[in-house]
């Protein structure tokens, strides 16, 4: 009975704990930036290794999908709350915004999981080299198609986000977008796993051993590919709202296969398949980059190496295929993992 | 309106014939090895790098030939030398990064990824090393123009077509008729039982590697010909639109990619072509369509154009 109440209670001590230390200032604006990026990366990392890690597949189009949501996102917010020359007056009042943000959030997931249906659909028939072509075009097409909409400002971006987190900024002087990031990675963490370990789950996994015997055995692959690969789009497509409404303004450069490339580097950093090694890799991740930021445009030459190193070295990754409660058995009786 | 026809058919064969050879060069390595070379268009974009330090440099000022030589004898230096050293950067990546994979039968997921990586660091390397500022490439060939059929074309664009077309007749040759061809088939066919019958493995994947980097360099040298500015992402794109075109035409047959290139780039050029009477479309849709016929093609063919499908034992 002990792990029902013990890990809701560590989550809200910790937001409540680094609440607390924004308000008294002990948490500088860098360090919130930081920990809400970081909180992204997690989301990334983790949503890839649904499809990198437990389905072996291997997708690298992932920031097409976090472009989708961050754009869809951005779009039903400025449209519903701020004047834009574009999308005209707004329809709602600014005291609306705590309550509609995650409803602007939910647009954003199911916008970008309904962009995941490019690449399932043909995932029924392809697969390996083939499949990760497809990935790599949908993240190309999907960053094509945004620059070439004049509406959303193409190239240049868009902006007008900024205003909605003043907005809820000024009805309560709490650090917003670090609640609404908590609580994302907290929703991806506890939906994922809830996915990855019901039968569902087993369903992908069987998928990663040998496909022609799960489908033998009753697997409905289509299904669960299609499945597999909506719910972790979606989920990029979430990471791509919180990450737009953070930094208030999105353009299709920052969406290249470099942002990609970063969400591969965690998810074989972490382990495939373990989402504690997600966790895990996206925060040595998010640390290690504020350490290559000195280096400029030598980081994408540390970073791609490093995963090199990994593939020759330890391609499993920090954890391989482990939750940390194979670690560290005695961490179950505060929390089931599996 | 003829001669406006006529006119593009030019540029989209001068262009096809760019795709052609890099997507040649993702054939040979995955007709060989199965393993998709994503570093395959930044070695071209080094190979344009390298044609324009040997033509510019090596030759011309510090160099092995004498100052005020004519410009044809540096262009017949600059080719063997450009597609030697660009070889070179293929032959070392599979050395230091494919070959301990494959040696550790290692799955073939963390080839690509590593491929994949190696492109990357390719570019960024250049752009730190060179700083982002583009370099023009010297012109080496005389300003002639022909005019058939009312259509401007120059000598740079027609030897680039030309140039093409022979090293597809040699390709073709060396595949289909000599010993080496013969064991590159036997390697792609069955890469266990080649070693059995003293076929030396390696050997033949380092002569793969070497003609396919070749051709990409040549490719550079072509290219920096006809569009002279060098950019550190310029392999990016162009690698990214051959790798379909050898997708298209059926990956690991060579005359699927050369058509594949040709292919792609008459798409490229009637997108362009049609930005003009269509009001919709915009030029800058042509990354979109191309990738958008690769969905499409993969799709329903998974094997490309001339791809024969393969059945899964179990």
């Amino acid at each position: 009975m002990g792990n029902r109440i013990t890990v809701p209670t560590a989550l809200g001590a910790l937001l409540i704990l680094m609440m607390a230390m924004a308000q008294v200032g002990a948490l500088s604006q860098y360090m919130l930036t930081f920990l809400c990026s970081m909180g992204i990366y997690i989301i990334l990392s983790a949503s890839l290794n649904l499809v990198n890690g437990y389905m072996g597949e291997f997708s690298c189009g992932h920031a097409g999908f976090m472009a989708v949501g961050a754009y869809a996102s951005s779009i039903v917010g400025v449209f519903l709350f701020v004047p834009d020359p574009v999308f005209g007056q707004p329809w709602l009042p600014m005291s609306l915004t705590p309550f509609a943000f995650p409803l602007i959030l939910a647009v954003g997931f199911v916008t970008a999981a309904l962009a995941g249906l490019v690449v399932a659909i043909p995932s029924f028939k392809t697969r390996g080299d083939y499949l990760a072509v497809i990935t790599l075009a949908a993240g190309y097409i999907v960053k094509s198609a945004i620059e070439n909409i004049e509406a959303v400002g193409g190239p240049r971006g868009f902006m007008g986000m900024g205003k909605i987190v003043q907005g809820m900024e000024s009805l309560a002087g709490i650090p917003w977008m670090l609640v609404w990031i908590f609580l994302g990675v907290t929703f991806t963490i506890w939906i994922l796993r809830r996915f990855v370990y019901s039968t569902y789950g087993k369903g992908v996994m069987a998928i990663h051993q040998d496909e022609v015997a799960a489908e033998i055995m009753s697997v409905d692959t289509n299904k669960m590919k299609l499945i597999a690969f909506m719910l972790s789009s979606g989920l990029a497509g979430l990471a791509g709202g919180l990450y737009a409404y953070l930094i208030s303004f999105v353009n299709p450069a920052s969406f290249t296969i470099l942002r990609s490339t970063e969400c591969l580097v965690m998810v074989y950093l972490g382990g495939m398949g373990s989402l504690t090694g997600s966790v895990l890799a996206a925060i040595v991740f998010a640390i290690m980059l504020e350490f290559l930021k000195p280096l400029e445009q030598l980081k994408w030459v540390a970073i791609p190496l490093l995963l090199i190193l990994l593939m020759q070295f330890r391609p499993e990754g920090i954890m391989g295929n482990r939750e940390l409660s194979d670690i560290f058995p005695k961490l179950k009786r505060f929390y089931r993992f599996k | 309106m003829f001669d406006t026809l006529i006119q593009q058919a030019f540029n989209a064969l001068q262009q096809g014939s760019i795709y052609a050879l890099i997507a040649l060069g993702y054939c040979l390595v995955y007709g060989v090895l199965l393993l998709i070379n994503f570093a395959h268009g930044d070695i071209f974009m080094v190979g344009a790098y390298i044609a324009f330090f040997v033509a510019s440099t090596a030759l011309g000022k510090y160099g092995l030939l004498p100052p005020g030589m004519p410009k044809w004898v540096i262009l017949a230096a600059t080719v063997p030398l450009t597609m030697l050293l660009t070889s070179g950067v293929g032959v070392f990546i599979e050395r230091v990064a494919y070959r301990p994979l494959r040696l550790k039968g290692a799955n073939r997921l963390y080839v690509v990824i590593t491929a994949l990586m190696m492109g990357i660091i390719l570019e960024y390397g250049n752009l730190s090393i060179l700083g982002a500022n583009r370099l023009s490439f010297p012109t080496l060939t005389p300003r002639m123009i022909f005019e058939p059929f009312g259509a401007r074309i120059t000598i740079t664009e027609l030897s680039t077509i030309i140039t093409s077309f022979a090293v597809f007749a040699l390709l073709q040759w060396i595949v289909t008729k000599t010993k080496l061809g013969m064991a590159m088939r036997a390697v792609s066919y069955d890469k266990f039982a080649v070693p059995l019958m003293g076929i030396p493995l390696d050997a033949v994947i380092v002569f793969t590697f070497f003609l396919g980097s070749s051709m990409a360099g040549l490719a550079g040298l072509l290219y920096a010909m006809n569009f002279p500015v060098l950019d550190p992402f310029m392999g990016a794109m162009v690698g990214w639109k051959a790798f379909v075109a050898a997708v298209v035409g059926g990956i690991g047959d060579i005359r699927g990619a050369f058509v594949g290139g040709f292919l792609m780039a008459f798409l490229e050029v009637a997108v362009v072509a049609a930005s003009d009477y269509i009001p919709f479309i915009k030029p800058e849709m042509r990354d979109l369509v191309s990738f958008s016929v690769l969905l499409v093609i993969l799709t329903f063919k998974p094997t490309g154009i001339f791809g024969k499908p393969k059945t899964t034992k179990i």
